[in-house]
């Protein structure tokens, strides 16, 4: 992982122009993706998540713009990137989505075969039966049974699940080197969430892929990802392995996030929740933007943002929390041990 | 008052072999089969299941939505599938309210919320003055966390916690004694989710709300649930207290979702072995299943030999 990343975002800021006012959806956001990992960026809504994911694929929406940093792609420099026919090099072919949800994601009126064989050609330059068998290759490489059939089939008549693996199949189909799937499992069932994650973390082995979660929910990512970055207010407030952000984890945000979790919860009390509302995008943010909800925020959270300090060369964190001169906090009881003890579900 | 007292330990709401039909008479498609529960009253009841299964359907059956094919429900002992008085009909609207799964999509976006929270009330053609029903939205409101002030935007100022909140909102006004949650949080973010969880508690015990909670996510159930019914293709498997059911999951199915569930913890998750349900384990040819009582609340889907193992399983 010591190599050159293969995505990176330096101090990358993006506003939206909304009825004359601006909002900064991106404040400063640095990130390097390396080859072959498997990220996840977990935050609530508004928190900039897929903002951030879509700039590096040039979907930003029309009323915004990136104001200032870089954003590159091995050695290609994304902001030079102008014209839509450029942009079409990188995205889809290099850089693929899989979206949130499979309703949406799909066209009723075509074929699901015809929707794969389409990108295929466009990415691939296949034409023809090539084109045609790639396209029920990835179909049988997504564990959709019988897949010539299939093919000719139309989204109604797939199940959600399916109907996501399928979309999986026109993502991986034009063999791109990234995959950024956007709350891949959100529109689904347990049982069904389960296994898409399996079947992307397969598809990653396979394929070397370079996969990019984004979710809400920290739960879900345990399983699935070598390094968790933790997103709040167009910034990431945490970033390390998988294990140094569930068994230590450093910011506020994060122990708040990992306490809410349903699963850890204690039956009969209340479950912990966040209070408040994420800030305003449309003001400016001062010291740490999560300070306003941390019942324990010291002062200097409200007056100067934090930088980044070092827990360990993978582990990093942005709170006033880390500072020598910071009085000590503890995380909340009922996630300290979550290393010592796991997560029992049985009910006291 | 003399039927009052007949209906005080009975449970509040039964439902018995129920089954719900959808598509043409000739060829039936049977969404609900056989479908037999009973809800208590101040409890509340998680119905889990998968996307397909009925769990929905049930709830809607409930709330005389979708005509029942067959079987009954009864509320307070009174049977209310089927034709009901005008009067009935009236008091069962009031009294029987729902929390809908997505606030984006349920509330209507061209309505102050002041008129989405006292819609009810104006169908029901309370007489109430304009301020009365002002007065009553203003509290509904506070009561859910809101601000009063709330009452004159719309729907699209809110977050999509706040806007579950109007969506609790507008079934508190009438004054329900039982509410039906579709997946009240599955279109939440984790954040927000416990909040609305904290306050849907909160009300019940301030009120002594019965609830009949839907939703696939057995881990949220746990939580708020005292009684857990596990459903599929529109057939119970188990039912149990929520303790027994995690401590002593019997069906396969129960299994499959349990071991679904996404746990906070990379190194246990890692090693984690997916329970995958597949129906034709049973072995129901000739030995037909039964719903089966194998300790006082824990029901089970099985036949003769599933449920002697499942006996053992349990030691008695």
């Amino acid at each position: 992982m010591d190599e050159k990343p293969i995505l990176s975002a330096k101090d990358l800021e993006l506003k939206f122009t909304l009825r004359g006012k601006v909002m900064t959806a991106l404040r400063g956001i640095s990130l390097d993706v390396y080859k072959g990992e498997s990220l996840a960026i977990v935050g609530e809504s508004g928190s900039g998540k897929s903002v951030f994911t879509k700039a590096f694929m040039g979907l930003t929406d029309a009323n915004g713009a990136i104001t200032g940093g870089e954003l590159w792609y091995k050695d290609q420099d994304l902001l030079a990137l102008k014209t839509e026919a450029q942009w079409r090099k990188i995205r889809g072919k290099e850089i693929a989505m899989v979206m949130q949800d499979p309703m949406t994601s799909l066209n009723p009126l075509k074929t699901v075969g015809w929707q794969i064989q389409e990108a295929v050609e466009l990415h691939q330059g296949l034409k023809g039966r090539a084109a045609h068998a790639a396209a029920v290759e990835a179909l049988r490489d997504v564990g959709i049974d019988d897949p010539e059939r299939r093919f000719r089939q139309y989204p109604h008549e797939f199940s959600g699940g399916m109907r996501q693996r399928v979309v999986i199949a026109t993502a991986i189909a034009c063999k791109p080197q990234v995959l950024i799937c956007d709350e891949p499992t959100t529109a689904l069932d347990v049982t069904i969430q389960a296994q898409i994650l399996g079947l992307i973390k397969d598809l990653q082995k396979k394929y070397k892929l370079t996969t990019i979660y984004i979710t809400h929910d920290l739960g879900v990512v345990a399983n699935v990802a070598d390094r968790i970055a933790v997103m709040y207010a167009g910034d990431i407030v945490e970033i390390g392995k998988c294990e140094e952000v569930f068994y230590d984890p450093k910011h506020p945000y994060t122990w708040a996030l990992l306490s809410s979790l349903p699963q850890l919860g204690v039956k009969g009390e209340p479950l912990y929740a966040i209070e408040g509302t994420p800030p305003n995008l449309f003001m400016e943010i001062r010291g740490d933007a999560f300070a306003p909800r941390n019942p324990k925020a010291l002062n200097i959270d409200f007056v100067e943002r934090p930088p980044f300090f070092e827990v360990s060369p993978t582990h990093k964190a942005r709170t006033w929390l880390l500072d020598p001169r910071a009085p000590k906090v503890e995380a909340p009881e009922r996630i300290r041990h979550l290393k010592e003890e796991g997560v029992s579900l049985r009910v006291q | 008052m003399s039927s009052e007292a007949n209906t005080i330990d009975r449970p509040l709401v039964e439902v018995d072999d129920l089954r719900v039909d959808f598509g043409s008479h000739r060829h039936p498609f049977h969404a609900v089969r056989g479908v037999s529960f009973h809800i208590n009253k101040g409890e509340t009841f998680g119905l889990v299941g998968e996307s397909g299964s009925g769990k929905t359907t049930i709830g809607r059956a409930i709330i005389r939505v979708n005509p029942v094919a067959g079987g009954e429900v009864r509320y307070k002992g009174k049977r209310i599938s089927g034709k009901l008085s005008a009067q009935e009909d009236k008091e069962l609207t009031r009294k029987i309210q729902m929390i809908f799964q997505d606030p984006m999509a349920s509330l209507n976006e061209r309505a102050k919320v002041d008129y989405i929270v006292s819609e009810g009330l104006l169908n029901l053609g309370h007489s109430h003055t304009k301020e009365q029903r002002e007065e009553k939205v203003a509290k509904a409101l506070e009561d859910v966390g809101l601000l009063p002030e709330f009452a004159s935007r719309f729907p699209h100022e809110f977050s999509g916690g706040q806007r579950q909140r109007i969506g609790i909102a507008r079934a508190l006004i009438m004054e329900p004694e039982f509410i039906i949650a579709d997946e009240p949080i599955s279109a939440l973010d984790v954040s927000i989710r416990a909040q609305v969880l904290n306050l849907m508690s909160k009300l019940q015990k301030e009120r002594g709300l019965t609830y009949l909670f839907i939703a696939h996510d057995l881990s949220v159930v746990r939580f708020i649930s005292d009684r857990i019914g596990v459903i599929y293709k529109g057939q119970l498997m188990e039912l149990a207290e929520s303790e027994q059911l995690f401590a002593n999951p019997l069906h396969p199915y129960t299994n499959a979702l349990l071991s679904a569930i996404p746990m906070p913890d990379p190194v246990r998750e890692r090693d984690k072995k997916l329970v995958v349900y597949d129906p034709s384990c049973h072995d129901y040819e000739k030995d037909k299943p039964q719903w089966t009582e194998l300790e006082p609340g824990h029901f089970v889907l099985g036949n003769a030999r599933e449920v002697d193992g499942y006996r053992k399983k349990l030691g008695l």
